[in-house]
C-alpha cells in the first residue's frame, strides 16, 4: 500500500503495529526528556495511534509509518504545550525531536534517550515494584489493565502504583540521565528488574510477561553492548524460556528431569548458547547460570547430562553470589554426578542454612535422592513431609504422584 | 534542587560501627561547603535534650523527649543544594555516618509547587 489510495483495515493493523514496536519508545523516550513530562510523552503517542487507525485506512498507509508516527505525535505535544503556555524554548527543543529511523543511531549509546529512561525508571530510589511496572508501562508500552493482571492487582491499584513512581521521580529530582557512577550496579539494578519480569512470568506462566521481559533483554543487548552481563542474562531467559513448551503441559508442571525434550525450541537454544560463546571481561551470575542452562539444552536426557560439569558451574555460582537455594540445587546435582549417597551428603550441609528450615523443597530433593538409594521407606518418609510443606496445589499434586511411583514400585 | 539530609542515629542496631570522630564529620562539612553543595547543617543534642510541645483542646501541652518511640534518633542534619538526587546520593554516600547510622533524604516542598 502507499500513499493516495485506501489500505485494509488488516494492513494497516499490521503497519501500525511495526511502525510501534519500531518507533514508540523512541519517541517517547526523547519527549520525556525535552518536556520532562511523563503522560504527554505517552498520550500523544496514543493519540498518534488513534489517528492512524481512523486516517490510514481512508488515505492509504504513509511510505514511512514511523516517520509519519513520530511527526503526529510531536505536533501533539506541541499543541498540548502551547496551551499550557509552555515556554518557547522548550517547544523549539520537542519541535527538533528528529524523526528517528533506524539509520538515524546516536553514535554514542549512552547518548541513547531510551537508556536513559530505562536507567531512570530502574532507578535504585524506586521501590522494586514501582521499577517493574513503570518499565512495563513506559519502556514496554504494556497497558496498566494488562500490567494489573500479570501482577494479581486491580487496574485502580496498579494505577497508583505508576502515579506514585512518577511524582516520586519529579518530586525527590530523580535524574533523567544515564548514571556516570557506579554504572556496573545500576547496570545491575536494571538487569534485576528485567529478570524479575521473567521469572514473574515463569511463576505465573504468563508468557506474555517472559516474552516482554526477553524483549528488554534484546533491546538492553542492543543499548549497552559492552556489558557481559547484559547479554548473559539475554542468554539464560532464551536458554529458558525455549522449554516452555515442555515445561507445562495440561496446565501441569513437569520437572526437567521428565520433560519432552523434543519440544525444546532449538532455534532459541542456539541463539542462546551463541551469546554465551564470547570472551566475558566480566564473569558474573547471570553467565554462570545461562551456562548452566546450556548444558541442560545440550544434553540428549536427563541422564546423559554432563552433571560433573552442573556442580562444577554451581560451585562458581556459589563463589559469586552464594545462596541456600543455589546449595540445595548443587545437592541435587552432585547426586546426579556422584551417586545418590554423595548427594545426600550434599544436602544435609546444605539444608544446615537455616534459611532453608521448614523449606519442602529440602525435603522434596530428600526423597528424591533416598528413592534414588533404594531406601523406599525413608524416601516415603521425606516425601510425606515435603507435601505437607508445599505452599501450593500444583506442587503438592506433583508430589503425590512421586508418592503413587515409589509405592508402586 | 534544595534537600534536607537528616542523619539518623540508632545507637541500639546490632554490629554497629563505632561512631566517626567529630573532626572526620567536620572534613565533610569543609568539603561540601567549599563546593557550595551543603547550605546549613547542625548536630543536635540527643533525645534527652529534646521536648515536645502539642496543644490539645485549647491546652498547651509540653513534655519532656522526643514525640515518636522509635529507638532511631535525629543526630543531626545539613540542608544540600544539587543539581539532582543521584548527586544527592553522592554526598550522602561520603557522610562519614552513612557507616554507623542511617542518612535519609528529604525533597523541599516549595509552597507553589504541587
Amino acid at each position: 500500500m502507499t500513499a493516495g489510495g485506501g489500505a485494509t483495515g488488516e494492513d494497516v493493523g499490521r503497519a501500525l503495529a511495526d511502525a510501534l514496536a519500531e518507533q514508540r519508545l523512541r519517541i517517547v523516550a526523547s519527549l520525556i526528556r525535552t518536556t520532562g513530562d511523563w503522560d504527554l510523552a505517552e498520550d500523544v503517542v496514543s493519540d498518534a495511534a488513534e489517528r492512524a487507525l481512523l486516517t490510514w485506512p481512508r488515505d492509504g498507509i504513509p511510505a514511512n509509518p514511523a516517520a509519519w508516527l513520530t511527526a503526529t505525535a510531536r505536533r501533539r505535544a506541541i499543541d498540548v504545550l502551547r496551551r499550557g503556555q509552555v515556554e518557547r524554548d522548550k517547544l523549539a527543543e520537542v519541535a527538533a525531536i528528529e524523526e528517528l529511523t533506524d539509520d538515524h543511531t546516536d553514535p554514542s549509546p549512552m547518548g541513547d534517550d531510551r537508556l536513559r529512561l530505562v536507567f531512570t525508571c530502574c532507578h535504585p530510589a524506586l521501590a522494586l515494584e514501582a521499577r517493574v511496572a513503570l518499565t512495563l508501562k513506559v519502556v514496554s508500552g504494556l497497558s496498566t489493565e494488562a500490567i494489573g493482571r500479570a501482577f494479581l492487582t486491580s487496574e485502580a491499584t496498579m494505577g497508583q502504583r505508576l502515579l506514585r513512581a512518577k511524582n516520586k521521580i519529579t518530586h525527590a529530582g530523580i535524574p533523567y540521565r544515564v548514571p556516570t557512577e557506579d554504572l556496573a550496579e545500576r547496570v545491575g539494578g536494571v538487569l534485576a528488574v528485567v529478570y524479575l519480569v521473567f521469572t514473574e512470568g515463569y511463576a505465573t506462566s504468563a508468557r506474555s510477561l517472559a516474552d516482554e521481559a526477553i524483549r528488554l533483554g534484546r533491546l538492553l543487548v542492543t543499548l549497552l553492548p559492552d556489558s557481559d552481563e547484559t547479554r548473559a542474562l539475554l542468554a539464560l531467559m532464551l536458554l529458558q524460556h525455549a522449554r516452555r513448551d515442555a515445561r507445562v503441559v495440561d496446565g501441569e508442571r513437569v520437572t526437567l528431569e521428565h520433560q519432552d525434550r523434543s519440544r525444546w525450541r532449538r532455534d532459541e537454544i542456539d541463539e542462546g548458547s551463541a551469546l554465551l560463546r564470547r570472551r566475558w571481561t566480566v564473569r558474573g551470575p547471570y553467565a554462570v547460570q545461562a551456562d548452566i542452562a546450556a548444558v541442560h539444552a545440550s544434553a540428549p536426557s536427563a541422564e546423559q547430562t554432563d552433571w560433573p560439569a552442573i556442580v562444577a558451574l554451581y560451585d562458581e555460582l556459589l563463589d559469586i553470589a552464594p545462596s541456600p537455594v543455589i546449595a540445595l540445587n548443587r545437592a541435587i546435582a552432585v547426586g546426579m554426578s556422584d551417586g545418590a549417597l554423595a548427594g545426600l551428603a550434599a544436602l544435609e550441609s546444605a539444608a544446615e542454612d537455616s534459611r532453608l528450615a521448614g523449606h519442602y523443597l529440602v525435603a522434596a530433593a530428600r526423597g528424591d535422592l533416598l528413592s534414588r538409594a533404594g531406601l523406599h521407606e525413608e524416601a516415603l518418609i521425606a516425601l510425606e513431609q515435603a507435601i505437607e510443606l508445599a505452599p501450593t496445589d500444583q506442587e503438592r499434586r506433583q508430589l503425590e504422584q512421586r508418592v503413587a511411583e515409589l509405592r508402586g514400585s | 534542587m534544595k534537600y534536607m539530609m537528616l542523619v539518623v542515629s540508632d545507637p541500639e542496631a546490632a554490629d554497629r560501627p563505632a561512631d566517626p570522630a567529630v573532626d572526620e564529620v567536620e572534613d565533610w562539612v569543609s568539603r561540601n561547603d567549599a563546593s557550595g553543595k551543603r547550605v546549613i547543617g547542625e548536630r543536635l543534642r540527643p533525645p534527652e535534650s529534646a521536648t515536645t510541645v502539642r496543644r490539645r483542646g485549647g491546652e498547651l501541652l509540653v513534655t519532656d523527649g522526643p514525640f515518636t518511640e522509635s529507638r532511631e534518633w535525629i543526630a543531626g542534619f545539613d540542608i544540600l543544594e544539587c543539581e539532582d538526587l543521584d548527586e544527592a546520593i553522592a554526598i550522602a554516600a561520603t557522610h562519614p555516618m552513612v557507616a554507623a547510622g542511617t542518612i535519609e533524604l528529604r525533597p523541599f516542598w516549595p509552597f507553589d509547587e504541587a
